[in-house]
């Protein structure tokens, strides 16, 4: 029994340089770096206002890159969750808005008790259901994720704009209030939905950490086929993730309405790209099985930070993009140059 | 006593006849070698066996009960385990996770259900132990060598008590040195009371562990002897058709 316990507890790695070899340790190092210098070169950057700021504009995207982190471990991409997010938040803002309603249900007493819910929750269940139809093209019918996601992410796109007819919704009816609060709100010094992006983190980490399901979307990331012969249902892993994703992108969706208290067509614009960024830059690979939730909270806050900085330092808004696509690359590059070494 | 028969087992895809009319037995507690050349059959009739594919016709008996095998899963309960040519492992879990994949020691009530990894990690050892390989159950895969991943391939087949198990080529692409720590594992597997199917390229691997030998040639069944009453040289004409059948 004693030979037992050593070799349990030996390993190739320490606890010490797994830790270092983690992309999203390094991103953490470069996080602070940033705040450091700006905490000095700017005096607005460290005010309490722009944390709060910063904090809350990268939740949304943080709570993508979550469930993004997941799909990408499957070696999957979803490119539709901008557009998933900009359809869904027009679902919401509909049954938020009783002039576009039937007149029966907008004047019913059901309407003015319920109506914020229905709204809330009508979204969530068109993010599960477009993510489902992802999943089930990808998993069920083998089609390439990047395509079927490609195609979705123009769909969901055309959909809302033809919902919303191009109009703008913002008259969120008699209770508005408590729909605003959850979006809008705040808890202890930080917005609600850093906080909803804060236990997601942590619940999806634990998820992947510790549950067989967790185990079982990195093995089909990292290698499908002997997932399938070790008798895990791999169609059902591939599909679970996407419409995770599309539940994840409709609560991004509903949070980021109820901030800003109106919604267009074009919510969630490109965001796919952003979502992505931070997922890749957090550590997940591309090619599957590799990535962590932690990471996509910590690329999130980055990507933020640096927008939030360039603009600090009177940089034009329109170099944001050329940042952007500098980092995906570079994060992209920075993984193989560290598998190389390995 | 046969602890798997098969009886005139066939297999087409379309015009291509992969197996015809094949039927041996393996004994408890007896290693057969499955030889032949490339796209002989070897690997089909493996999978017919382990339920990848459905046999054309013919019986399978497994414990004298006939089987009908149409998942893997199913041979896998019948007490059937594979260890497949590729070895089929998850690169980026550690070698407990591998072990364990599919069939997790879990605790808590659904929907709490969380994985014990202090119990994975020690049932590892433990087996890795039993096949005397220093393969560390925290260690991933990825950074394993050859033998270290067959010991967990095969540590793979002893969670379960099985009665059979069928190796696909499991010395190819590996050394010399990690060649002869395969053998070992298999050998200590019969000693457990356990019947292996061993298909190989490997005359030597063949002789030196294995007690019967079956030679596949284009599907047919050509050599069905004990080992003790044949050499390497009727071995290598069987295969490769100089010598038509015995």
């Amino acid at each position: 029994m004693k030979f037992n316990q050593d070799i349990i507890a030996k390993s190739e790695k320490t606890s010490l340089q797994k830790f270092l070899s983690e992309q999203s340790f390094w991103v953490t190092i470069s996080l602070a770096i940033i705040c450091f210098v700006m905490y000095f070169v700017e005096d607005a950057f460290s005010s309490k206002d722009n944390i709060y700021n910063i904090a809350r504009n990268f939740s949304f995207i943080g709570i993508m890159a979550i469930s993004m982190t997941l799909v990408i471990i499957t070696a999957g991409i979803d490119l539709s969750v901008g557009s998933i997010m900009g359809l869904t938040g027009i679902i919401c803002g509909l049954f938020l808005d009783a002039q576009y309603l039937p007149q029966w249900y907008a004047q019913s007493a059901f309407y003015e008790s319920n109506y914020v819910w229905v709204g809330i929750v009508a979204a969530l269940l068109a993010g599960i259901i477009l993510g489902a139809v992802n999943g089930y093209l990808i998993a069920y019918l083998n089609l390439s994720p990047f395509v079927v996601t490609l195609g979705m992410m123009a769909i969901a796109r055309s959909l809302a704009i033809v919902i919303s007819n191009n109009k703008m919704f913002y008259e969120f009816g008699p209770k508005d209030e408590i729909f605003f609060e959850i979006g809008g709100g705040q808890f202890l010094g930080l917005a609600n939905v850093t906080w909803l992006l804060i236990f997601l983190t942590i619940l999806m980490g634990l998820v992947l950490k510790y549950t067989a399901y967790g185990r079982h979307v990195y093995a089909v990331g990292s290698n499908k086929k002997a997932a399938e012969l070790a008798g895990i249902n791999v169609r059902w892993i591939e599909m679970s993730v996407y419409i995770l994703s599309g539940f994840f992108a409709a609560i991004a969706a509903v949070m980021i309405v109820s901030w800003m208290g109106s919604v267009t067509n074009g919510l969630g614009y490109t965001y796919e790209l952003r979502v992505i960024a931070a997922t890749v830059i957090g550590g997940a690979n591309l090619m599957g099985g590799v990535g962590g939730t932690y990471g996509a909270f910590i690329g999130a806050a980055l990507m933020e930070t640096i927008r939030n900085s360039l603009l600090m330092a009177g940089i034009d808004p329109n170099w944001q993009g050329t940042f952007l696509g500098i980092f995906i690359i570079a994060a992209v590059w920075l993984e193989k140059v560290k598998n190389k070494k390995s | 006593m046969a602890i798997l028969s098969l009886h005139n087992i066939a297999k087409n895809f379309g015009a291509i006849q992969a197996i015809v009319d094949v039927s041996f037995n393996i004994d408890e507690a007896e290693i057969v070698g499955l030889m032949g050349d490339n796209g002989a059959g070897k690997s089909t009739l493996l999978k017919i066996i382990a339920g990848n594919f459905y046999p054309s016709a013919g019986v399978i008996k497994f414990e004298n009960q006939e089987v009908h095998f149409k998942k893997p899963i199913e041979s896998r309960e019948a007490g059937i385990e594979v260890v497949y040519q590729d070895l089929a492992l998850c690169n980026h879990l550690t070698a407990a996770s591998n072990v364990f994949l599919g069939r997790e020691i879990q605790k808590g009530i659904w929907p709490f259900k969380y994985l014990d990894y202090p119990s994975m990690f020690k049932k590892s050892a433990e087996l890795f132990e039993e096949l005397k390989s220093e393969t560390r159950p925290k260690d991933l895969v990825m950074q394993m060598s050859g033998g270290q991943r067959q010991a967990v391939a095969i540590a793979r087949t002893r969670l379960t008590n099985p009665k059979l198990v069928l190796m696909d080529e499991p010395t190819a692409a590996i050394s010399v040195r990690q060649v002869a720590e395969v053998l070992d594992l298999i050998k200590r597997l019969k000693d457990n009371g356990i019947s292996i199917l061993l298909i190989s390229h490997r005359m030597p691997d063949i002789f030196q562990v294995c007690d019967k030998l079956v030679v596949l040639r284009r599907g047919e069944k050509v050599c069905d002897k004990l080992i003790k009453h044949t050499s390497t040289e009727e071995a290598t004409g069987l295969i490769t058709g100089a010598i038509d059948r015995v």
